[in-house]
């Protein structure tokens, strides 16, 4: 399998705090890797800062490489909002703008230069059908998205994610809020969506861990204890303290 | 870091379990033990006392495989939990059968009339005596989750096999030569075999053990 992401000590300060330290890991391409760890540990520092989402956070000190295909996208000639573009990201609370379903969608396009009605329009549907959701709201794209169910708002948020032609997802906890139905349409379509792009997902639930991804990665006090293929890892961990982890031991 | 506060309740039950093994363990070692002298002292009372108990060896098995679907279904186990719950439901499988066919020796034993052995019984007590053995160390390798010990009684096996095929050549000449006497011989050889076969489950316990610690099953990674 090819490495679509590929950091090398990574190291993150907020300031005097040492939240990333030494952080190296090969990220495949077109799988699912879920980050796990107990709170405050760093992966979502870590996920932030694979679209560099952590440079817009105060004090913040940045060293090492993460390479997107190779390319060092710390370095200064990285034209960040077209790395946002290529590496997108849904958050745990789904955070539709308050205007219509349709308009969530072309956002991101209309912003990068998109006007053709009909590119919109195709755009709109293919990205709602990306994200399983296009067969329940085809017929009120122009309602307010507002008024969609928890579980409705994050593939919208997904979709909307999917719109402006990603290489790479990160989640961040994105069906904690969700009910268990949601969860599973959402689970189901990550199982999906990794065939086209590479996923990386914080997750606080191991089973959905075990469930999703191909490989895992634990993290404890801003170093990586452990990461390597999701089966090895939650049936015969190599480290105690993943070990204690997982089994709900501490954390 | 590890605080065995955070799972108590999960822990006691994983303890419970483990409890519950080593319970059966002995019971099924007993009854192979009791089979066997009640062979060879003739002694029906106490044949029929092994039938019986097999009821209780049963219901043991059956309140083990709840407890573990109960787990398994409640506290999601991964790692190592998972590897000891998955390890208890595949033992008490052998584990039964291995009283089950305590209780099939007592069985046939009972059917002796007083009629004499065919021949001095000696093979047979002793293939009983290693088989009831592998069981034990068996037991005691889960309990001090021991791979190597493991691995001793697994190549222990090849001894059982080979008294079992010693008592079939041995049933084969006396049937050519006293057909009278078919019925206690064939008696015989199946009492034999079912020690041959108490043997093939002491070694699938053994092989469970294994996979409980290093997550290998026959040499092989499950997950």
């Amino acid at each position: 399998m090819e490495t679509k992401i590929s950091v090398k000590s990574l190291n993150l300060h907020y300031g005097e705090f040492h939240a990333l330290k030494n952080i190296s890991i090969d990220i495949p391409e077109n799988s699912v890797m879920a980050l796990i760890g107990p709170s405050g540990c760093g992966k979502s520092t870590f996920l932030k800062a694979l679209n560099r989402m952590d440079d817009l956070v105060p004090n913040v000190k940045i060293e090492g490489t993460v390479l997107l295909d190779g390319k060092d996208i710390y370095s200064p000639e990285t034209d960040v909002t077209l790395l946002r573009k290529r590496v997108g990201m849904v958050f745990q609370q789904p955070n539709p703008f308050p205007m219509s379903i349709y308009d969530n969608i072309a956002y991101g396009p209309r912003i990068h230069g998109v006007k053709s009605r009909r590119q919109l329009d195709e755009t709109v549907e293919s990205s709602l059908h990306g994200a399983a959701l296009w067969d329940e709201v085809k017929d009120r794209l122009h309602k307010n998205a507002i008024g969609l169910s928890g579980g409705q708002q994050q593939r919208l948020c997904i979709a909307r994610a999917l719109a402006i032609k990603p290489e790479v997802l990160l989640m961040d906890e994105p069906t904690s809020a969700l009910d268990p139905i949601s969860t599973m349409k959402v689970e189901e379509l990550i199982g999906t969506l990794k065939k086209k792009y590479t996923i990386v997902i914080v997750t606080h639930n191991m089973q959905q861990a075990a469930r999703i991804s191909e490989n895992t990665a634990f993290f404890l006090h801003g170093e990586i204890v452990e990461y390597g293929e999701t089966g090895q890892l939650f049936s015969m961990p190599k480290e105690k303290k993943t070990e204690a982890y997982i089994t709900g031991r501490f954390g | 870091m590890s605080s065995k506060s955070a799972r108590s309740e999960f822990d006691r039950e994983l303890e419970g379990l483990h409890l519950d093994l080593i319970r059966l363990g002995g019971m099924i070692e007993e009854a192979i033990d009791n089979a066997i002298t009640a062979l060879v002292r003739r002694d029906k009372k106490l044949a029929q006392n092994v039938v019986d108990n097999d009821r209780r060896i049963d219901d043991l098995d059956h309140a083990i495989e709840a407890k573990c679907l109960s787990i398994l279904l409640r506290q999601q186990p991964v790692a190592q939990d998972l590897r000891a719950v998955s390890t208890a439901l595949k033992m008490v499988t052998d584990m039964e059968r291995i009283g089950d066919h305590a209780a099939d020796i007592a069985d046939i034993s009972l059917r002796f009339d007083s009629s004499p052995f065919i021949k001095k019984l000696e093979h047979i007590p002793l293939m009983a005596r290693i088989a009831s053995s592998m069981v034990k160390e068996g037991i005691t390798a889960f309990v001090k989750s021991d791979v190597e010990s493991s691995r001793e009684t697994i190549r222990r096996d090849d001894e059982v096999d080979s008294l079992f095929e010693t008592i079939k050549q041995e049933i084969i000449a006396i049937l050519t030569q006293k057909p009278a006497v078919a019925d206690q011989a064939v008696d015989l050889l199946m009492i034999a075999k079912y020690i041959e076969r108490i043997g093939d489950h002491a070694v699938n316990i053994c092989g469970w053990v294994i996979f409980f610690v290093t997550g290998e099953h026959k040499d092989k990674k499950i997950i």
